[in-house]
């Protein structure tokens, strides 16, 4: 058996999506923008796409859903062309975000910041998450936009969007939601929320790679991060990836119809998974079940650093992830579990399973099997349950050796 | 950045089938205690290095013979990853059978070394080379708890670059040597750098005392200072004339440096020094234009005149440049 418990990383394509794109490659692979046939026969699908997703996040029809390439290029988009037109054309110089998201954010705040803009990356609190007290706190009268985002990667914690976006809907500041992980997960209305910019990735739900889109609230200016032959109504050219549209469109009516019932169907082997696990002696997890996304658990193992889980975990045909020191290839410790601030310990111990609906009871039965084994293994070579003490003076306190930042 | 770095590379892929094997199942992993140790009349060391806050931490027990202070027996623990448990493996593996004396010497890259499947590959990613470092930290640990003395009594040098084991010394010479201006001119010669990059400059994996920046910057300033204060000598002492030919294109060159290679460079352009010849009415420096200044009008006429008038004043009367 194999199983597949990386869904926040991405996820599988639906076959009811491949199969709702399939046409679109060499059957009609006419040019939108042209004025025949091979080029028109594409609108109507393009039209139910766009149906798909508007009523999937309740948007109005006054907003924009302008798709591009991924939701890296919707925050780079919002990010990049709030600088453009409300701090290098306007007066503000200021942009509030938090500790823990995803680089597209963080690299690209700190792009700006060497352009000269000032960044404020908020704190979380122990859950992991932001308090919409803390956002009103930092805005400014300079501030021209907070950026936060809907749901963890990590964690799967979800952050108070409603509460944020009244904050900054009072204080007149623009608000954008990286949300990722919500949309396609839990229910995002766009009617009941207020955000002005939200970025989403269709291979977060069960869609193709290489698609994504950006919600404008109203149709609102924001000068585009693509120029060139005037696609998407001018916001954003390009010549538009039927395929990948069709298929995100497919992908999110398939994961928000019925959505609740997806969700505890979902949470229920989650749940089942994450008390099984904290069966295991010193285990913890991050944040409180019922704040989290349904599929999502950040678990602590004590004594096992995260990449040697990851490697018995692969050898038993899982896949799972952390973003601990030694898993990831530039070495660096875990952001997101340094700012949560347990400790630098919880740092390389955590492991992230995220399920998706595809997720099956005896894939959950099977992963509870080999979760416990490699525990198991791992701490019997481990130098934090070992019993004979050191040489006095051979002993090490605490880390005396990296030094994080 | 090049094709080959385009796409992500596959950290465990590229891990040898003797890490594989030893992470999946450790021949020395397990525990001595002092009982059993002192039940064969031997004594028990146990050394910890690193923690688990920062990711990585070993357990070092040898079973030591005092008659001869041979390690008899060595198990480890460890909290770590594949290549660190692996490493660790190895090296309890190294220590036995060897004296605390000789096990001292053992390093992270014989450690490596003996991780892999075939001589001249790695056993490991370079990122994870720094997986191994622990192995040497922890035996010269060992070592000192059992002679009584400090673990740094060991180092006989100080090692900017743990990974591949480069020392300060050998940074300062290699800069000095080959003219090194960047640091990746410096890993290029040295290899130092080239794995976990926490000797880069502060902020990576691990605190470091010397990066690789500061001791690029500082040798640097130090050949200039020393080629300032050869072009100041050669210009009070006025013995250009005395000098050994070496001397001479030091000293020409150092004059060159202070006064006229900066503007060549601004207009894309350069010269070297090919030779001097000395007679008995002219010293003859035989220059060679690079870059814009080859075929540039002005290197024979306004440039050429710059270059003669500078180094007539700054070293000898007697000199005559001649572009070649």
């Amino acid at each position: 058996m194999r199983v597949y418990l990386d869904n926040n990383a991405t996820t599988m394509v639906d076959p009811q999506v491949v199969e709702a794109m399939l046409p679109f490659f060499s059957d009609v692979f006419g040019n939108p923008n042209s004025l025949h046939k091979f080029g028109t026969a594409s609108h109507p699908a393009l039209r139910t796409a766009l149906n798909q997703v508007y009523t999937a996040l309740n948007a109005a029809d006054e907003d924009d859903i302008v798709f591009t390439s991924c939701a890296t290029e919707a925050n780079n988009w919002v990010l990049k062309s709030v600088w453009i037109d409300h701090i290098l054309n306007g007066d503000k110089n200021h942009i509030v975000t938090t500790e823990v998201e995803h680089p597209a954010i963080l690299s690209t705040c700190k792009f700006l910041e060497e352009q000269g803009v000032k960044v404020t990356y908020l704190p979380v609190n122990e859950e992991g998450i932001v308090e919409a007290h803390t956002v009103k706190g930092f805005i400014t009268e300079k501030t021209a936009l907070v950026s936060v985002m809907w749901a963890s990667n990590e964690t799967g914690m979800i952050f108070p969007i409603k509460e944020i976006g009244e904050i900054c809907k009072a204080k007149g500041v623009l608000f954008h939601s990286d949300a990722v992980q919500a949309v396609g997960k839990i229910p995002v209305d766009l009617q009941d929320v207020h955000v002005d910019f939200l970025s989403m990735s269709a291979h977060k739900f069960h869609g193709p790679k290489g698609i994504g889109a950006l919600y404008i609230k109203n149709s609102q200016p924001l000068t585009p991060l693509f120029h060139g032959g005037d696609q998407m109504g001018g916001r954003r050219s390009g010549t538009l990836n039927v395929a990948g549209i069709v298929g995100m469109g497919k992908a999110l009516e398939l994961a928000t119809t019925d959505i609740e019932t997806k969700m505890a169907s979902i949470r229920a082997k989650r749940d089942r998974l994450e008390d099984a696990i904290l069966e295991l002696p010193d285990t913890f997890v991050v944040g409180k079940r019922e704040h989290r996304t349904p599929n999502t658990i950040l678990v602590s193992i004590r004594g096992v650093e995260g990449e040697g889980m990851l490697w018995d975990l692969n050898n038993g045909q899982i896949g799972a992830s952390t973003g601990s020191a030694c898993a990831s290839e530039d070495l660096e410790a875990n952001s997101v579990m340094l700012a949560i601030g347990a400790d630098n310990e919880l740092a390389h111990t955590g492991i992230r399973l995220s399920l998706s609906r595809f997720t099956t009871d005896a894939e959950i039965d099977y992963a509870i099997g080999h979760f416990t084994k490699a525990v198991g293994r791992l701490r019997a070579i481990s130098s934090s349950y070992a019993k004979v003490k050191p040489t006095p003076g051979g002993e090490v306190q605490e880390c005396e050796l990296h030094h994080h930042h | 950045m090049a094709k080959n770095d385009l796409l992500g590379a596959s950290l465990w892929d590229a891990y040898s089938n003797k890490v594989t094997t030893l992470m999946n199942n450790p021949q020395h992993q397990g525990e001595i205690s002092e009982e059993e140790a002192a039940s064969r009349g031997n004594k028990l060391i146990v050394a910890d290095f690193g923690a688990e806050s920062c990711g990585d931490a070993v357990r070092l027990y040898w079973e030591i013979d005092p008659k001869d202070d041979r390690i008899v027996n060595s198990k480890f623990k460890s909290f770590g990853c594949g290549t660190a448990i692996a490493s660790s493996d190895v090296m309890t593996e190294l220590c036995i059978g060897k004296t605390v004396d000789e096990a001292v010497k053992i390093t992270n890259i014989d450690v490596e070394f003996a991780l892999r499947d075939h001589p001249d590959v790695p056993a490991v990613p370079p990122q994870k080379m720094h997986c191994s470092v622990m192995a040497y930290d922890v035996i010269k640990k060992a070592a000192g708890l059992y002679k009584g003395v400090d673990a740094s009594s060991f180092e006989e040098e100080i090692i900017v670059c743990e990974c591949a084991r480069v020392s300060l010394a050998t940074l300062k010479e290699v800069i000095r040597l080959n003219d090194l201006k960047t640091i990746e001119q410096v890993t290029d010669y040295t290899k130092a750098g080239g794995f976990c990059k926490s000797c880069i400059k502060p902020g990576g994996h691990e605190a470091r005392e010397y990066y690789l920046v500061d001791i690029l910057k500082d040798t640097r300033r130090e050949m200039d200072e020393e080629k300032m204060k050869a072009a100041a000598d050669a210009g009070i002492k006025g013995n250009f004339e005395e000098m050994t030919l070496v001397q001479q294109i030091k000293a020409i060159d150092a004059v060159i440096d202070e006064n006229v290679r900066q503007f060549l460079v601004m207009d894309g352009g350069n010269m070297e020094v090919i030779d001097i010849k000395k007679g008995d009415e002219y010293i003859d420096v035989y220059i060679r234009y690079l870059g814009a200044c080859s075929g540039c009008a002005s290197s024979t006429t306004g440039t050429l005149y710059a270059i003669e008038t500078t180094l007539k004043e700054k070293l000898s009367s007697k000199i005559r440049v001649l572009p070649i």
